[in-house]
């Protein structure tokens, strides 16, 4: 397709954009939502199960207070209204890796609706509303085997691994994002790390979209501009690391402008993105629209929140993150330029973590956004990766803070920690780089470097005190440049002068 | 026969207990028994015969030790093969499910162990409990040892049937409309169906998850109470039991065993009477009770529950809409029966094959009424309009039980009926649930005690009860009980093979 030959601009001048995204997150609880099996990440297949994750017959869900106690905080950061009384719900279709055939969800009675969330595109916040967040099960995994591309079609068989049915998820829903013009990739990628941040803040989701425990469903559509009506969207599921969000949206852009465009319409699918082509592929257009005949689900009795346990639960939410930005930019002293700066490095954590470690501001900005981004660079390394933690650069800059180590020699201890040496103090003292300040051992360097060099220090003792310049430099050489050359030069100008 | 199958259950345990007899000695006499006459009766869909013997042995030995078990220990009990057994098949009368062996028990199953009983076997039913006749079991009808030529009752007729061959002294049955009573009524048997929530859920294989509730089906109402209070309470597995203590139901019923019910208020529901298709010896014979318990003291006053004409057409809403959804798992994918998977097939045909093969026609008609009825643009004329009719039905009850003690009526509007006579239109197989179906959607408890014969076959009394009195009916049911001598259930005719 030739997507190539357009630009945003182009299919902004005609038609307005409205998304909507659909984030799931797999919270971190010990045990599953409805029964008691481990959520261990990584087990070997089919481990982690037990006749209620199986589906057996007979088996009984029972709600995993934990899980309903994280949507509760969930919905509380975003903003929204909790429930005084809902209902899980059934939604039912046939799938190999759904051992009930049904997944139990909720419908139209969410815990958690009505939200709103700020957040931050390229310096200035956009408000996304939110619709609901509400508690699901998550299906099985099939793996097909056989077949070219691992996807059903062309396999001969395919495996089930039942460890992730029934891990708890929370599905959070926003209203459509109208009004987004060319900000929309980037709306729908900060949206989207504004959640992951939320959670992990909140303690309730490990949040790696790597391992799948955020995963975005993207929905765009078009609509031309001054129409009432919203077009028809496409759905993109799982969609897996904040570039593909981005990137799934601007495709999606870009392809249903040409096939609008070119006369055709755009079905209501499911479409997935492919990492390597950076395009959204249709999957088998459907006939009729599914029907998953939602129903209460009568073996679980409804949740009604207490409310003192919901404003317990309020009173006691961490700070989020967009707080605690505005929070520490402020304590920090910093532009919002230098925020971005330190957001695009992906620095803010560490920073926070150094400066918690006994680092100033200015300090731990230096070494994350200087030498270590240089070095995570080079070494095409994200910077939360290297060995260096922020531990190890406060220490470094208590070492310079004491007068043990100058900027120079610090910037060597560092290589040696990224190069897995050990802590700054232990490659100081395995290098022997510590600036060399025994008094002992420099005025023996000083009296040395004034014998050897009798006609200047006549001349400093005349007054000349410019002169110690040249004494000063063969104390440095004598020392390896671990001395300080400022203190050496007081110490030769005492010695000289008082006698 | 051995004279040790003519026991009623209390009786067995007190001399198992007073080591007059074992618990080994009373379990082979009922395998005996079995063995003489299922071949005719065919109540049982599996006899555990070496796996009972070595538990009854067990009792026997924690009895030689001197431990202090339960009034039932040492008794034998059969099960409904819709509450799974680790140990046992378990098929719910079903072929998508032949040679199932569940990888867990029902936590009624556990309790029953724990309490001593010896678990002879599992019995035949109405596939997934859809039937009022055992005629759609999959594995062929169980007769009923009144009459061989007649239906047991259903689904649960092979638990009752086993209790009236007197293969077992005690046996358990699931109740969504009617399943353990309405049997109870035809074969001359104690049908019991606790409080929604009375009875843990956890490991029978649901129909109508909103509606299922398993209970004993027993020759005595005491056995009964006996029966139910060892697989009653609270259960962590199941969210909807109800966490308090089970009623007093062994105290009520040795209570209407004195044959005193002065101060009770008995309501004989207008629209049951009213209703069009009872059989004219089934009302005599229930008026006939009526008339005994008004002789033992209650006051008998007429109330009214004017939803009561809506209570069935309602239920085939609600209960196929459930088990719509509830029996989608049985797709060939993980257990039990799977069909065309020869590499040729795509999955979901493989799926629809197995399902196509292993339901019965029964099985199907509900599946697909219930698709239909929670189906985007149905939901609310069905589905929707069904729940609200449960809630009216409810308050119609609540209401009652406000003015009366309890509710009595006929169990079913008809004696067994012969094989083949109700299945060509499914409507009037339906029927039998009639008067049984209300105390499911407002969730009460019911018993059904035999009151009489009409044409030489049984007749059942039902008594209603607000949630969580179960305690109420087991007094008035052993008290009218407690007129009949011999009691009806000791009276089924011998069965020859
Ligand atoms: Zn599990």
């Amino acid at each position: 397709m030739s997507v190539a030959t357009t630009d945003l601009a182009d299919v902004l001048s005609r038609y307005e954009v409205v998304l909507g995204l659909e984030v799931h997150v797999e919270l971190g609880t010990r045990t599953k939502m409805f029964c008691s099996c481990p959520t261990t990440f990584g087990a070997e297949p089919n481990t982690q199960i037990c006749p209620v994750c199986l589906g057996m017959p007979g088996a009984l869900p029972v709600v995993n207070a934990v899980g309903v106690e994280s949507a509760i905080k969930i919905g509380l950061a975003l903003g929204c209204d909790i429930a005084q009384w809902c209902r899980f719900a059934r939604k039912n279709y046939f799938y190999p890796d759904m051992p009930k055939n049904f997944q139990t969800s909720q419908y139209d009675e969410p815990i958690c609706f009505d939200g709103a969330i700020d957040v931050d595109v390229d310096g200035k916040p956009v408000t996304v509303a939110i619709e609901r967040a509400h508690m699901e099960e998550d299906t099985g995994k099939s793996l097909h085997v056989g077949g070219a591309t691992g996807r059903i079609h062309g396999a001969t068989h395919s495996l089930l691994d039942f460890n992730r049915a029934g891990i708890p998820l929370v599905e959070i829903v926003t209203k459509p994002i109208v009004g987004a013009g060319a900000d929309a990739p980037a709306i729908a990628r900060a949206y989207v790390a504004a959640i992951r941040d939320i959670v992990r803040a909140l303690g309730v989701s490990d949040a790696r979209m790597d391992q799948g425990s955020i995963r975005a469903d993207v929905n765009v559509s078009l609509m031309p501009i001054g129409a009432t009506e919203f077009g028809t969207r496409t759905e993109t599921k799982n969609v897996n690391s904040l570039r593909s969000v981005e990137r799934t949206v601007r495709f999606e852009m870009l392809r249903q402008a040409e096939v609008l465009d070119g006369g055709g319409v755009i079905h209501q699918e499911t479409r997935h993105f492919n990492e390597a082509t950076g395009e959204t592929m249709g999957g088998r257009v459907k006939e009729t629209a599914t029907d998953y005949r939602y129903f209460p689900e009568p073996d679980l009795v409804p949740l009604a929140p207490e409310r003192e346990w919901v404003e317990k639960l309020r009173a006691e939410l961490p700070e989020l993150p967009a707080a605690k930005r505005a929070r520490l930019r402020s304590e920090w002293g910093l532009s919002e330029l230098d925020m971005q700066a330190i957001d695009n490095a992906g620095a803010f954590d560490l920073i926070e973590a150094t400066v918690s470690a006994g680092a100033s501001p200015e300090s731990a900005r230096k070494w994350w956004l200087g030498e270590l981004s240089r070095y995570a660079n080079e070494h095409d390394a994200e910077l939360a990766e290297l060995t260096a933690t922020p531990a190890h650069v406060a220490e470094l800059q208590s070492l310079v803070d004491g007068g043990r180590l100058t900027d120079k020699l610090a910037r060597t201890v560092l290589s040696g920690v990224l190069a897995g040496e050990g802590t700054p103090a232990e490659v100081m003292a395995a290098r022997n780089l510590e600036v060399v300040n025994d008094t002992g051992a420099l005025t023996a360097a000083v009296d040395e470097a004034i014998a050897a060099n009798p006609d200047v220090a006549a001349k400093v003792r005349d007054g000349k005190v410019a002169a110690a310049g040249v004494l000063v430099g063969a104390v440095m050489k004598a020392t390896r440049g671990q001395a300080d050359a400022k203190s050496v030069r007081e110490l030769i100008i005492a010695r000289l002068t008082a006698e | 026969m051995s004279e040790l199958t003519g026991r009623t259950a209390e009786e067995l345990g007190a001399a198992i207990a007073a080591g007059e007899t074992s618990a080994v000695e009373v379990t082979r006499a009922h395998l005996d028994r079995i063995d003489a006459v299922d071949p005719a009766v065919h109540a049982f869909l599996h006899v555990a015969g070496e796996s009972a013997v070595a538990q009854a042995a067990e009792v026997d030995r924690r009895i030689a030790a001197g431990e202090k078990l339960g009034p039932l220990a040492g008794v034998p009990v059969a099960v409904k093969d819709v509450v799974v057994t680790q140990d046992m098949p378990t098929t719910a009368g079903s072929k998508i499910l032949e040679h199932w062996l569940p990888p867990y028990d029902a936590t009624l199953v556990r309790r029953l162990r724990e309490a001593g009983l010896v678990v002879l076997g599992k019995t035949n039913m109405d596939e997934f409990a859809m039937g009022s006749s055992t005629e759609y079991s999959a594995y062929g009808p169980t007769r009923n040892p009144w009459d061989t030529g007649r239906i047991p009752g259903g689904s649960g007729g092979g638990s009752a049937a086993a209790v009236a061959a007197r293969e077992a002294p005690l046996a358990i049955g699931t109740d969504t409309g009617g399943s353990i009573r309405q049997p109870g009524a035809v074969t001359g048997t104690v049908g019991a169906k606790p409080t929604y929530g009375g009875v843990s859920r956890y490991g029978l294989i649901a129909f109508s998850s909103s509606l299922d509730q398993a209970g004993p089906v027993t020759r005595t109402v005491t056995d009964a109470a006996l029966l139910h209070e060892v697989i009653g309470g609270h259960d962590r597995c199941d969210s909807t039991s109800i966490d308090a203590p089970v009623p007093p139901v062994v105290e009520a019923a040795r209570r209407g065993l004195t044959g005193d019910l002065t101060g009770v208020k008995v309501g004989v529901v207008r629209e049951f009477a009213a209703a069009q298709g009872a059989e004219p010896g089934v009302v005599a014979a229930f008026e006939a009770g009526v008339q005994t318990l008004t002789k033992l003291g209650a006051e008998v006053v007429e109330v009214s529950c004017p939803h009561f004409e809506y209570a069935l057409p309602a239920y085939y809403l609600i209960a196929p809409s459930e088990c719509s959804s509830n029996l989608a798992r049985f797709d060939g994918v993980r257990y039990g029966l799977r069909v065309g998977d020869d590499g040729s097939r795509a999955l979901e045909e493989v799926m629809s094959l197995t399902r196509d093969r292993g339901f019965g026609p029964e099985v199907k008609r509900r599946v697909i009424l219930g698709t239909y009825a929670l189906s985007a643009g149905y939901y609310d004329a069905f589905y929707g309009q069904a729940q609200k009719v449960r809630t009216l039905v409810t308050r119609d009850f609540t209401a009652a039980f406000e003015q009366v003690d309890v509710l009595a009526a006929p169990t079913t509007p008809f004696v067994a009926f012969p094989f083949g006579s109700r299945t060509a239109d499914p409507t009037q197989m339906y029927l039998a649930d009639l008067y049984t179906i209300p105390s499911n959607l407002y969730g009460g408890p019911a018993i059904s005690v035999p009151c009489g014969l009409s044409e030489g076959l049984p007749v059942g009394l039902q008594i209603m009860a607000p949630t969580m009195a179960d305690d109420r009916m087991y007094r008035v049911a052993a008290a009218l009980e407690s007129t009949q001598s011999p009691r009806l259930a000791d009276q089924t005719p011998e069965v020859t093979a």
